[in-house]
């Protein structure tokens, strides 16, 4: 009996590597500000490799770090020629798609994820994306490509192969630039250890994207009492186009 | 310099913006013309989505009339029984815009009924002002032609429910107001235009309006339908902007002043020719967006937001 125990034991602690290597992290800052002239801030991710055992010798150490907008769901259209004109005819729901992600690595995420790690953890962006099963599976699989070439294009979705700079298997570092067009929300850093394609270790932080008090004024104010919000709007176009024309009246006498 | 626009939740070039208020006010002085028609497509092009240009824009035209509307009150140059009835029929025709602008939308193809709009409504008032002003500069070549009647009697002014405006001199029914009036509040709702270069031809061509009242009445009408349409979005798909307005509103005015100026000087019929020119410019832009295959074939968008 004692003997099982202590098998147990030894097996559990055999396991246990899996936990010998830990990962720290920090980031420039957590809190970007969507003031009026925002045209997109670069946030530094950086942080370390804690380990109690010796190194191990016989596989490389990886990191890949994410960041994922706050998620929502999309319509995707597609145009075909309708008389002549090119018209949305044919949708497809996204039940929700990241907003925002940037997904880096310390080589390209191929080489240094396997499948299932990557099917349990929705690391790349394909799998980030929960995709609404359509009838036909091949057609729905086109309109969450154009999500992804879409997003691309406005640097929303970022695929930053081996910009993860990891020096002696224990500090790294990375840059991922969050564009002028982000929302706000929370947005997730996900920091990932791997060895042989497999997950040791994984870290979260998060970074608070917020309007400015201006911008988070008005746009409160234009959803929650509209009505006042539309007089104001009314109420500075007529100070304005009725105050300029008197101010250059008065100017011109 | 970069702003970001809180409700388009997008990021524009001040400088864009100054200079699209600015040119469509230097335009409006010269012309006057309230501008709202090529300010809607000029934001479209620079990237605000299109809910919000339209919703914008018609702010916009309360801001570029309102001088105007004040001055003729005040020199009484306005038909307020004739104003009030457009009126009403423009109230009627913004709620029916914007029913119809909220249902599109939910249906995904806003866009495509904006752009539709613009590029049948700026082809036809491009046309018909170049076809004009070349009248009038082979006139002004050829003083002894012909001059077209102004005033005449036809079906209009034959149907019942008279009744009398007397600032402008008409004992008619009120129908054709109404229904213009009507055509012009949906038009405000779906283009983000005040819709005088429709009401005034309207006005002068239908209804038989004498000149003197027609400006100052559109001027009266558009005012308050562009007011009530700029609370109709508000309250019904949030898209009004007011940092766009603002920065719309001061290059609008200050290019308005600069406008009147220029236009003082500069020979009216060419100028015309222009402004014609550059309207259906616009509109084959737009029209060319909808014809060629476009390099990407799919769109996103997000419920509930632009």
């Amino acid at each position: 009996m004692r003997g099982i125990v202590l098998f147990m034991v030894l097996s559990v602690l055999a396991l246990l590597p899996a936990r010998s290597e830990e990962v720290i992290v920090g980031l420039s800052q957590n809190r970007v500000s969507l003031t009026v002239n925002y045209e997109g801030s670069e946030i530094l991710i950086f942080g370390a490799v804690r380990r109690e055992a010796p190194l191990p010798d016989d596989s490389a150490l990886d990191i890949i770090v994410t960041i994922e907008g706050p998620p929502m769901p999309a319509v995707i259209w597609r145009k075909a020629r309708r008389l002549g004109i090119w018209v949305n005819t044919e949708s497809q729901e996204v039940r929700a798609a990241p907003s925002f992600y940037a997904v880096a690595g310390t080589a390209p995420l191929s080489d240094i994820l396997s499948l299932d790690a990557d099917l349990t953890h929705r690391i790349s962006t394909r799998l980030a994306i929960f995709e609404a099963r359509g009838p036909d599976p091949r057609d729905a699989a086109a309109f969450t490509d154009a999500l992804i070439r879409i997003r691309q294009g406005e640097q929303l979705y970022q695929e930053l192969d081996s910009t993860v700079a990891l020096q002696r298997d224990t500090l790294f570092n990375t840059r991922v630039t969050l564009p002028k067009n982000i929302v706000e929300g929370t947005y997730t850093a996900r920091i990932f250890l791997l060895r042989d394609g497999a997950v040791l270790d994984e870290a979260e932080t998060f970074i608070d994207v917020q309007k400015a008090v201006l911008e988070r004024w008005l746009y409160n104010m234009a959803y929650d009492r509209p009505a006042l919000y539309g007089l104001m709007a009314l109420g500075l176009a007529v100070f304005f186009g009725w105050g300029a024309s008197a101010l250059f009246r008065f100017v011109r006498s | 310099m970069q702003i970001y626009l809180p409700i388009a939740e997008t990021s524009v070039n001040a400088f864009t913006l100054l200079g699209v208020g600015g040119g469509v006010g230097v335009l409006s002085g010269m012309f006057g013309v309230g501008g709202g028609f090529l300010i809607t497509p000029l934001l479209f092009f620079i990237g605000v989505p299109p809910a919000v240009a339209v919703a914008t824009g018609v702010n916009q035209v309360v801001a570029s009339s309102i001088s105007g509307v004040l001055a003729h009150l005040k020199r009484k140059t306005v038909d307020l029984r004739m104003g009030t009835v457009l009126l009403i029929g423009g109230l009627i025709g913004s709620i029916i815009g914007i029913w119809f602008f909220n249902l599109m939308q939910k249906l995904g193809q806003l866009d495509l009924i904006v752009q539709l709009s613009y590029v049948l409504f700026l082809g036809i008032i491009g046309a018909l002002m170049l076809q004009e002003s070349l009248r009038a500069l082979r006139r002004s070549k050829n003083p002894h032609a012909p001059r077209r009647k102004l005033h005449t009697h036809n079906w209009v002014h034959n149907l019942p429910w008279k009744m009398k405006f007397r600032a402008s001199g008409l004992y008619i029914s009120v129908f054709p107001p109404l229904l213009v009036g009507v055509g012009v509040g949906i038009l405000a709702a779906i283009m983000g235009v005040g819709g005088g270069f429709i009401l005034v031809p309207a006005m002068i061509y239908l209804l038989g309006m004498p000149t003197k009242v027609v400006i100052g009445t559109s001027l009266f009408q558009v005012t308050f339908v562009a007011a009530f349409t700029t609370m109709m979005h508000a309250l019904t798909n949030y898209s009004v902007d007011v940092m766009l307005a603002v920065f719309l509103i001061l290059g609008g005015v200050i290019g308005a002043q600069i406008g009147t100026r220029i236009g003082l000087r500069l020979k009216a019929e060419q100028l015309r020719i222009l402004l014609a020119l550059l309207v259906l410019a616009v509109c084959a832009k737009i029209a060319l967006d909808l014809l060629l295959t476009p390099s990407e074939l799919y769109s996103i968008s997000i419920p509930g937001r632009f």
